[in-house]
């Protein structure tokens, strides 16, 4: 009959209209939205029903190795100050694609030479392609690319270029968001460590 | 080639061209210099008599140092094999090349690029005009002594980033009204735009149109534009139609309207900073691109990567066929009038796997993923079985699901079938790529005949049709879907342990001087990637050829005869981006 492959493709589509109903009622008991067990199973391979996340009172949750906007981070001391990562080796700045990472060098205030620390350091956000070549070849763990992707303002031109300030997080937060490699480069770190200790003693 | 094959491909060449051609022997390079006069007859006769009918690669390199330009072609059988490549060198100024488009018909917006961004003339050439850029622009980009005007430094990285940052805005170094420069006797009030005056006067010599207009009423020939805003046009693309009542007559396509000159921003960047820009090629295929840029530089190199590196690869490139083919059959619904509804069942699928590109590379589009020797970042098995669960269950299913719902569609094979037909002869001539050249009849598919990375242990079947309409392109591309399906499943089975990365990653990769052509079975089609190298850190001439561009050559072919509601259903069926397009 003519019009038969129309109305099969008409089937597949009303069966995924009414999939969205008996997915609703399926969920019932668990409640379908705005918990984060449902929205796994909602976006993942036996997703059924209606896709769509409702953003912004349902977040996808981001996986670990999502890159957007760098971050640099800092240790806290036991007294309370900071002490920064970044010993401004300059390795990011070479190796970012669009070159938008501009860091001084600072000076050691007494001897005028250079000291690893920066003394500024700033990202045009706007410019930052978000590749994380960056953070991939820090030699000191110091600049990790972050998760917020919440960055929209109003004004593009005062808020956009980042200094050391706003670009500073702890290494708590640091651990938070990104637990299976702060765990491997602690691991790496310790290691490294004992050997050290170990040479020491035989010597 | 193997020492012997290129001894006997020497030999065959030099008793046939005597005098015409000689083997370049500089380091690193490989191919003939032919002499810019024997050039149309030893080509005529390499596709007639030795099977060399796809020219695959036309691009043009500006050798400052050596005062000389030199236009680099990639020939290829459609049998299969590896590349016969053939130079011609002229002098930088006023360098003129006789062009190959009477033999093949696919040189053509590649000659005209070459003119464009590198100031070579082709001789013979029936329209040379600019195609990447604006018709009233001064200079040729491509050239190594033309500078941007937010021109820095010949290489990065740039010192004034470290140690001594002066951090500025963009707009505030390089504000916007003072960021081009024209040339001294140019002023901007006494110039009158010749405006699209080269395109319609192209277009005026088209003859009446067969319809039955043309006996009973008196009909004008319009000219029409379609885009660069238009919904259906995949991008900011324009074509320039001309109709004889609904019927279309003539066809001109339009691009540069996205054109980054990418090409030179990668003689800027280092190698390895080239692999982020990549991704913003052919935006939809992120790692595709990536692998072809790192197979190239890897030949370069000559490196290969380990065995888990080889198998994510794959992998990676095989469900980026699947997401962009999702992609091209949802548009291709989408321009044919089913709104949006198949389009979101294939971007439902699409999401999950782009999921999976988010889990492993960290960005679902711009994944930065491959480097050169292997890939930056490992699977974890978590990931693994997800790619398991949509490779065996949830993929298979929702394809057939699709061709359930679409292939035996009454409107859709009314429109589609018989429509923008494109013969194998003309799909081979005109260079044609993927999915275009295979719903034609060519079963050419690089995977097979030229295999690269570990494609040849894997089982699979080259998806081909034989009417070239727009319906056979659409079903090559379900086709293609179930056949990437079956290469995945065969991948996460056996992808074995072991190290990602061949050496050290390192972000100052050593580059030996040279040239390679990399190339890859983009979902697209061919993409290659040719790369030339004098040793330093920033590549010398990095040139991508396009399949999306190229396959745009038969388009006015294709839409002859046509009516006008049909173009935009022709032009969804070769999938173009206009990233790839413009670049």
């Amino acid at each position: 009959m003519y019009g038969m492959g129309l109305i099969k493709g008409l089937g597949v589509t009303l069966k995924h209209f009414v999939e969205t109903y008996v997915d609703d009622l399926r969920w019932i008991v668990r409640g379908r939205y705005y918990n984060e067990e449902a929205l796994i199973i909602r976006q993942g391979k036996d997703a059924r029903g209606v896709f769509t996340v409702q953003y912004p009172e349902e977040k996808l949750s981001v996986p670990e190795e999502f890159r957007y906007i760098p971050l640099l981070v800092y240790e806290e001391n036991p007294d309370g100050t900071r002490t920064d990562r970044c010993t401004s080796c300059g390795i990011c700045a070479k190796v970012c694609p669009p070159q938008c990472i501009w860091i001084v060098r600072s000076n050691d205030p007494d001897t005028g030479k250079p000291i690893p620390a920066p003394s500024e350091f700033y990202i045009d956000i706007d410019i930052c392609m978000s590749c994380g070549l960056c953070a991939e070849f820090c030699p000191f763990d110091a600049i990790k690319m972050d998760h917020v992707y919440e960055l929209a303002s109003y004004d593009r031109s005062s808020g956009h270029i980042f200094n050391k300030e706003r670009l500073s997080k702890p290494v708590s937060y640091y651990a938070e968001i990104r637990p299976q490699n702060y765990a491997q480069e602690e691991a790496a770190r310790a290691e490294k460590e004992a050997a050290k200790a170990a040479r020491k003693k035989k010597d | 080639m193997t020492e012997q094959e290129t001894k006997q491909l020497q030999d065959t060449l030099e008793e046939r061209f005597p005098g015409a051609l000689t083997r370049d022997e500089r380091q690193g390079y490989e191919g003939y210099i032919v002499q810019a006069a024997k050039l149309v007859e030893t080509a005529k006769s390499l596709r007639d008599d030795m099977d060399y009918d796809y020219l695959s690669s036309v691009t043009g390199v500006d050798y400052l140092p050596d005062d000389k330009m030199e236009v680099v072609y990639h020939l290829f059988k459609s049998s299969g094999g590896p590349a016969l490549v053939l130079k011609v060198q002229t002098p930088r100024e006023n360098s003129v090349v006789p062009s190959l488009i009477s033999i093949y018909p696919g040189a053509d917006f590649q000659e005209r690029e070459a003119w464009d961004l590198m100031g070579i003339r082709f001789e013979g050439h029936p329209d040379l005009r600019r195609i990447l850029l604006w018709d009233g622009f001064h200079g040729h980009p491509l050239r190594k002594d033309w500078r941007e005007p937010f021109f820095e430094v010949e290489g990065k990285p740039f010192k004034s980033r470290w140690p001594q940052g002066e951090v500025s805005r963009v707009e505030d170094t390089n504000p916007f009204g003072k960021n081009v420069h024209y040339p001294s006797e140019f002023t901007p009030e006494g110039w009158t735009p010749a405006g699209d005056d080269a395109v319609y006067s192209s277009l005026a010599k088209v003859e009446r149109g067969n319809g039955n207009n043309s006996q009973e009423i008196e009909t004008d020939k319009i000219v029409v534009n379609l885009g660069p805003q238009h919904p259906s046009t995949h991008g900011v693309f324009r074509m320039v139609v001309t109709l004889d009542g609904e019927e279309i007559v003539g066809l001109k396509p339009v691009v540069g309207y996205l054109h980054r000159n990418h090409e030179k921003i990668g003689e800027r960047n280092t190698y390895l900073m080239n692999m982020p820009f990549t991704d913003r090629l052919d935006y939809i295929c992120s790692m595709s691109n990536n692998f072809g840029y790192a197979l190239a530089v890897e030949k370069l190199m000559g490196i290969k990567p380990p065995e888990r590196a080889e198998y994510i690869r794959v992998i990676m490139a095989e469900l980026t066929r699947i997401v962009n083919h999702m992609m091209a059959i949802g548009f291709l619904l989408n321009d044919l009038g089913a709104f949006f509804t198949p389009m979101l069942y294939a971007i439902n699928e699409r999401e999950l796997i782009l999921d999976i590109f988010e889990a492993v590379s960290g960005s679902r589009m711009m994944c930065n993923y491959f480097r050169f020797g292997g890939v930056v970042r490992d699977l974890d098995d978590d990931i693994l079985e997800r790619i398991k669960g949509l490779a065996n269950e949830r993929l298979p299913r929702k394809i057939d699901e699709l061709d359930l719902y679409l292939s035996e569609n009454e409107i859709i094979k009314t429109r589609s079938i018989g429509v923008g037909v494109l013969t194998t002869e003309q799909a081979l001539a005109s260079s044609a790529a993927g999915p275009v050249l295979r719903a034609s009849g060519v079963p050419f598919d690089i995977r097979r005949t030229d295999p690269y990375s570990i494609y040849d242990r894997f089982d699979f079947d080259v998806a081909v049709r034989y009417n070239g309409d727009v319906y056979d392109r659409y079903l090559i591309r379900l086709d293609e879907i179930r056949q990437s399906l079956r290469i995945l499943q065969q991948a996460v089975e056996s992808i074995p342990a072991g190290e990602i990365q061949t050496g050290k990653s390192q972000y100052q990769a050593r580059v030996p001087a040279g040239e390679a052509y990399g190339r890859v079975e983009g979902p697209k089609g061919e993409l290659g990637f040719y790369v030339v190298s004098n040793g330093k850190p920033n590549p010398w001439r990095y040139h991508v050829r396009a399949p999306s561009f190229i396959n745009l050559t038969p388009l006015e072919e294709m839409c002859k005869g046509q009516k006008i509601a049909d173009v935009v259903a022709i032009l969804g069926s070769i999938d173009i981006v206009l990233g790839e397009v413009d670049r």
